[in-house]
């Protein structure tokens, strides 16, 4: 364990996953992302990333089930229901003007509610920073996810351009602070993996105030 | 409430106010009320910066004005440059000091930038061990408010924040991470760090 807490006992093959996907962000998905930026309309990208949110809250109802809070499955449930049919299939966010706005989780944080430990760092390829618990999650979340077993196959194509659209139009949206990190810091690998691990315990509310930095922590004579 | 002073607090802070006569922010005693009041002032600050339409260099010089002001530079660089700064002279902890401030308001300028058209908003205010933390809201168009907290201390004899974190982010773990970093890089060497430092961000 370093100062900040990170485990990171596969660090050459994660540094090695890490110069890949710097090089396939470079060469296709910041263009990609650019282009799509120029091409189509704000309010048509919040609509793709509302549908593909929208197809997500199935599984967050299963996950929070899981966790044993019902309010947040309740949550989801209401969710998929209003905007599948409101939001028309889900390119309106019908149920955040109403007051129920997104939560989304995933199998990596019913493992932590369950007791699992955050393991070791990993980045996975295309996909990006995560950890051996949280990786393990996204196996799971792919079998569990109650629309695979319901869609067939002509369903799930239209299903998986959604997801890659929106992850395009997640790469544009925050584009400038995405560049920031992968290409003007010093090693974007460690400063990934440190945005990463602080967000993720952020989310899943493990930051404590033990770990807050002290005013007091270090002389400051001369500076 | 308590009374704003006791006797003796008041003396000292007569005394403390003969000798600091310039103080900007001539902070009392800190205590929730004054640390929200110190955020809620920057916050001010910085939304009047977003939604004055100017050019990113001159938000920036704006941004840098406010963080020099707002914020306890010397203990958010010394933290950056964390075990190094013991071998820090006193002219190269002063440079550090310089470049740093100027780099961190062009690099959280920037991304203040992408507040335009949103605001940040303070919510409440907490003591944490000998600070408080000022939590704010962030909303921006088209998506989820987020948290943005400041931690605020009178180490220095005057409210200040001192560290910063957006969504469980914190600023001085992430730029001790980056300026150590460009010293691995430099084979340790200060001098050469703090010139790179002048273009970074």
């Amino acid at each position: 364990m370093s100062d900040a807490g990170v485990y990171d006992p596969h660090e050459p093959t994660n540094r090695a996953v890490h110069r890949f996907n710097v090089g396939l962000d470079r060469a296709v998905l910041r263009p990609v992302s650019k282009g799509y930026d120029a091409v189509v309309p704000d309010g048509v990208q919040t609509m793709v990333g509302n549908a593909s949110d929208n197809l997500g809250e199935p599984s967050n109802l299963v996950n929070r089930t899981l966790q044993g809070d019902l309010r947040g499955a309740g949550v989801a449930l209401y969710r998929f229901v209003v905007n599948s049919t409101v939001g028309l299939g889900g390119i309106y966010d019908v149920a955040a003007e109403f007051g129920v706005t997104a939560d989304d989780t995933d199998f990596g944080e019913t493992l932590h509610t369950w007791g699992g430990g955050e393991g070791a760092y990993v980045e996975l390829p295309v996909l990006g920073p995560s950890t051996t618990r949280d990786a393990t999650g996204r196996v799971v979340d792919a079998v569990l996810n109650p629309l695979s077993t319901v869609m067939n196959s002509d369903q799930k194509t239209p299903r998986t351009s959604l997801k890659v659209a929106d992850r395009v139009g997640s790469r544009a949206r925050y584009g400038d602070t995405l560049d920031s990190v992968l290409y003007e810091s010093t090693d974007s690998y460690s400063q990934t993996q440190l945005l990463y691990l602080q967000n993720r315990r952020f989310e899943l509310g493990i930051e404590n105030e033990d770990s807050y930095i002290d005013p007091t922590e270090i002389d400051t004579e001369g500076f | 409430m308590a009374p704003l002073f006791s006797r003796r607090s008041f003396i000292a802070t007569a005394s403390a106010t003969a000798l600091m006569p310039a103080l900007p922010t001539a902070a009392f005693a800190l205590n929730e009320a004054t640390a929200k009041g110190l955020v809620e002032k920057l916050v001010q600050e910085i939304n009047k910066v977003i939604a004055s339409g100017k050019s990113e260099t001159a938000m920036i010089g704006d941004f840098e004005r406010i963080f020099k002001r707002y914020s306890d530079t010397s203990y958010i660089a010394a933290y950056a440059m964390g075990v190094d700064g013991r071998r820090a002279s006193g002219a190269q902890k002063k440079a550090f000091s310089t470049a740093f401030t100027a780099y961190v308001a062009r690099k959280y300028g920037k991304r203040f930038r992408e507040f335009i058209g949103g605001r940040l908003e303070v919510q409440s205010v907490k003591k944490v061990k000998s600070f408080y933390q000022v939590r704010t809201i962030a909303y921006l168009k088209g998506e989820s408010p987020f948290e943005v907290d400041f931690h605020v201390s009178d180490r220095t004899g005057k409210d200040l924040f001192f560290n910063l974190y957006i969504e469980g982010i914190n600023m001085l773990l992430t730029e001790r991470e980056e300026i150590g970093a460009m010293l691995d890089r430099r084979k340790g060497n200060i001098d050469q760090m703090i010139t790179d430092l002048k273009k970074a961000g």
